[in-house]
């Protein structure tokens, strides 16, 4: 008789466990919306990636556009200017990373970057500084040709966002 | 029946600890878990816990869509769309909110005609009668501030129309309607109250339930047969009988909920409120959501003058009325028998009551000319008349069915039989 | 038994007064409706794609020189469930939209897909005054704005059925009702006679005919019946983009509250087994 109660005990419990497991399931399943409503709608996700043409900005200028509510640099590099971030030896960095690196190959001479001071995010100024790179005048942070830190508090690099040229002078940035 | 102690011993020190400071435990233990509840309840009854659930249900989906919305005239009907089309789940979430409302008020009518039929009003719980009257009233009035908020032309014009019911109060009713609006006509300082009421209430809503449930478990819990509870064999503990009885009963509502928020979420509402407000149009046929019908219908039913009192606050009064007259119910029942089950003549003109208010609702979506002038007037007189002339004197008259001794028994009887 | 026939009797006497009430109606007040056999119709209804392409071929054509579509953006054209144009076509198509932008040179740029459609006219009063005092109204929820009428006990099956596409079966009545007014009936100046419109006077001249727009699949008529379908159709999808996916979560939500509510009956039977 003892196994006879002991495999009702089991089949109940059964019962319990998977209507108990079945209830879970449920209620994930409902607060799931309620929570991933919070992330960007589909209107912010259509501007979260950008297009961008390049070809009206000219050699040695460059422009700043908006891209995900930041100010984004845009510019075209001088010959000279690439030259002189690709002769800056690997030691002198703060923080190190080869100009190559923060360039698409084959379009050396755009070099796009989040206009933010990776210090406290003021927007530094550009063709200043003691490197003929960005300058913040926030608290004085001095970054070279290809936008990395040289000189004072900012820790690293202006950052490169993710991008792609989609054409000859189109930039997808995001 | 107050004799409910629990039999809640604190197992750790640190229950203890908590049990002499914060009984919380003890409370929880008490009311929602060992509280001894009638054996005989049938599924009418978890009509209370899917209500429970309803609220929470409105409020968690509410305080999301308030996350995405814009109280403004210009943007508010703009922002509903951005939820519906763009926000993620948006239109699951603000069609639950939606058809959420209709569903709340199914379960509010059934949890009412059921206290109505089982004499659930009669003392000793008139108390909690009078706070479901309270609660009843307090969630149309959010229900119908929240039908304004997506500003479409029935938001508008439903809102123009009802608070100009305040306007037929004699001397200061203009004033109060003035006050009302934050204007002089439903518009940008409206809707902003609106919506700050519509979050306020919901919470005052969930206070009133607290009261509510206080009150019932004060006498405890009617039942089908109306007879008291007299021993502990006649009762269950709430859990795990009603716990799961009542859970089962919500995921059956669910299903026809869930048919509306997936498969209809526009049928129970009205197309009108596509079209963006717009205060120089008019729609031809204004109708409120069909929770409001039955006492719209009864606002509308009054077009003559009574001795000094023109129609207009006639109608304001009898819908007023219509209200109070639940308020007082307690004591215009005179019957000495609680549930309808054991009253020979009452049972007819209750069910002619369900339907008479079926019919109030639907005649509050047709037009108000030819026929349906004199029904609504029908209706309207059988609506009063069943609480003041009909309720009153039954109880006199009618002879009713032998009662059960007990609770026990009646079961008993049941299953023998 | 008793309650039984209290419950039938009451029954039969509201259907009474309810259908006595319905014949009353004035019979013209509401024109027929020639119901369509949409693809989108019912619980398993879904759009077809074809179909929706057309009708925005035909949108864009003919009704998007007057009518707006303030709800809709390019980029809601490649949606999966929608039109689902491909990507470079949606954005080809943005590009030959001129969009105003304070942020851009000279105040304007070409459009891109995260952008509005353009709003055919300025202001509702410059719309009002290029057509004759009346204003074309936005079509992004024109469907869900309008229904079809239906008497007393046949509006209640919708509720089983989730019939919603009044608003289709509405736009496409319209389209094609336009007639040559009876006699004696007198159409002002800016007016036109239509069978379905409520008053019969409408102020949009009759703007489909057969072949004005020429689609790319030669299978497809280029009838007005046609294009007032596909049009209909397109502007079906407009007021219920996600309608699919609702449906398709639906269908899930649904299958799992059955299985769930079966097992909390069996869990429910079981506890009060013991109770009796």
């Amino acid at each position: 008789m003892a196994t006879a109660s002991e495999t009702k005990a089991t089949r109940r419990d059964f019962l319990y466990i998977a209507t108990g497991a079945v209830g879970a399931v449920g209620v994930a399943g409902a607060a799931w919306p309620l929570i991933n409503q919070l992330n960007p709608s589909a209107s912010v996700l259509a501007l979260a990636s950008i297009r961008f043409d390049v070809s009206s900005v000219e050699e040695g200028s460059s422009v700043t556009i908006l891209w995900r509510g930041l100010p984004v640099f845009v510019r075209h590099r001088t010959p000279a200017e690439i030259e002189e971030a690709r002769a800056v030896p690997m030691e002198d960095l703060k923080d190190p990373q080869a100009d190559q690196d923060r360039v698409l190959e084959g379009h050396e001479e755009w070099l796009i970057m989040v206009a933010n001071c990776t210090h406290l995010g003021c927007v530094p100024v550009g063709e200043s500084g003691d490197f003929d790179g960005w300058f913040c005048p926030c608290h004085g942070s001095h970054y070279d040709t290809s936008g990395r830190i040289r000189r004072g508090p900012a820790p690293a690099n202006l950052v490169v966002p993710p991008y792609a040229f989609v054409s000859d002078t189109v930039v997808e940035i995001g | 029946m107050a004799n409910h102690a629990g039999n809640y011993t604190p197992g750790t020190g640190v229950e203890r600890w908590l049990d002499e400071r914060l009984p919380i435990v003890r409370f929880s233990k008490e009311h929602l878990m060992d509280f001894p509840t009638p054996k005989n309840l049938n599924y009418w009854w978890t009509f209370g816990a899917i209500l429970a659930f309803m609220l929470v249900a409105q409020i968690a989906t509410g305080v999301v869509l308030a996350m995405h919305y814009t109280p403004h005239v210009d943007l508010a009907f703009a922002s509903v769309e951005h939820i519906r089309r763009d926000v993620n789940f948006g239109r699951i979430i603000q069609g639950t909110h939606a058809v959420g409302a209709s569903m709340f008020f199914v379960a509010i009518y059934v949890h009412m005609f059921r206290g109505l039929y089982y004499g659930s009003y009669k003392a000793p719980r008139e108390v909690i009668w009078m706070l479901g009257v309270i609660l009843f009233v307090l969630v149309m009035a959010t229900a119908f501030m929240g039908y304004v908020l997506p500003w479409g032309q029935m938001s508008l014009w439903g809102a123009t129309v009802i608070t100009g019911i305040f306007s037929a109060i004699p001397l200061v009713g203009e004033a109060l309607q003035t006050l009302l609006l934050g204007g002089f006509s439903v518009a940008n300082p409206t809707l902003n109250r609106f919506f700050s009421l519509h979050y306020l209430l919901p919470f005052i809503i969930a206070a009133v339930v607290v009261l509510h449930i206080w009150a019932l478990h004060v006498p405890g819990n009617n039942n089908p047969t109306g007879v008291e509870v007299k021993e502990s064999r006649d009762t269950l503990p709430f859990h795990p009988y009603y716990t799961m009885k009542d859970l089962f009963a919500v995921v059956v509502f669910l299903i026809p909920f869930a048919w509306f928020v997936f498969f209809a979420p526009d049928i129970l509402g009205h197309a009108d409120n596509y079209i963006p407000g717009n205060p120089q149009v008019t729609p031809t046929h204004i109708v409120p959501e069909w929770y409001l019908l039955p006492f719209y219908t009864i606002l509308r039913a009054i077009d003559f003058n009574v001795l000094f009192i023109d129609s207009k606050l006639g109608g304001v009064i009898a819908m007023a009325g219509s209200m109070l007259v639940l308020f007082i119910l307690p004591w215009l029942d005179t019957s000495r028998v609680r549930s309808g089950t054991f009253r020979p003549l009452f049972k007819p003109f209750f069910w002619l009551f369900v339907v008479n208010f079926i019919a109030l609702a639907y005649l509050g979506a047709q037009p108000a000319e030819g026929i349906y002038i004199l029904l609504a007037k029908i209706c309207v007189a059988y609506y009063f008349a069943y609480f003041l002339i009909i309720l009153p004197l039954l109880g006199r008259f009618e002879r009713p069915a032998p009662l059960p001794v007990s609770i026990s028994e009646s079961v008993l009887g049941k299953a023998n039989g | 038994m008793m309650l039984k026939k209290t419950i039938l009797g009451a029954i039969a006497f509201a259907s009474l007064a309810l259908l006595g009430g319905g014949a009353v109606q004035a019979a013209d007040e509401y024109a027929h409706t020639d119901q369509q056999n949409w693809s989108f119709a019912g619980v398993f209804g879904t759009y077809d794609q074809n179909q929706l392409q057309r009708g925005f071929q035909v949108y864009r054509e003919v009704c998007s020189s007057c009518h707006g579509l303030d709800f809709i953006s390019f980029r809601n054209l490649q949606e999966a469930g929608g039109p689902h144009f491909s990507e470079t076509q949606v954005r080809a198509l943005a590009a030959e939209y001129t969009i105003a932008d304070e942020t851009a040179d000279g105040g304007t740029r070409d459009g891109v897909p995260a952008d509005g459609w353009p709003a055919p006219f300025p202001s509702e009063q410059i719309a009002r005054d290029s057509n004759g005092g009346a204003f074309p109204p936005d079509l992004s929820l024109i469907t869900k704005a309008r229904g079809v009428h239906m008497d007393f006990p046949w509006w209640v099956f919708n509720y089983f059925t989730g019939y919603q596409e009044g608003g289709a079966d509405y736009v496409y009545n319209l389209l094609t009702s336009y007639e040559d007014a009876p006699d004696g009936v007198e159409v002002a100046p800016g007016q036109y006679y239509n069978a379905y419109f409520p008053g019969h006077m409408i102020a949009m001249g009759a703007p489909l005919s057969d072949g004005i727009v020429s689609y790319a699949d030669e299978a497809t008529p280029e009838t007005l019946e046609q294009y007032a379908l596909d049009v209909s159709a397109f502007l079906q999808w407009t007021g219920d983009p996600h309608m699919m996916d609702r449906k398709a979560t639906g269908f899930r939500v649904i299958i799992f509250l059955v299985v769930f509510a079966i097992l909390m009956y069996m869990v429910k039977r079981r506890i009060w087994r013991d109770a009796h």
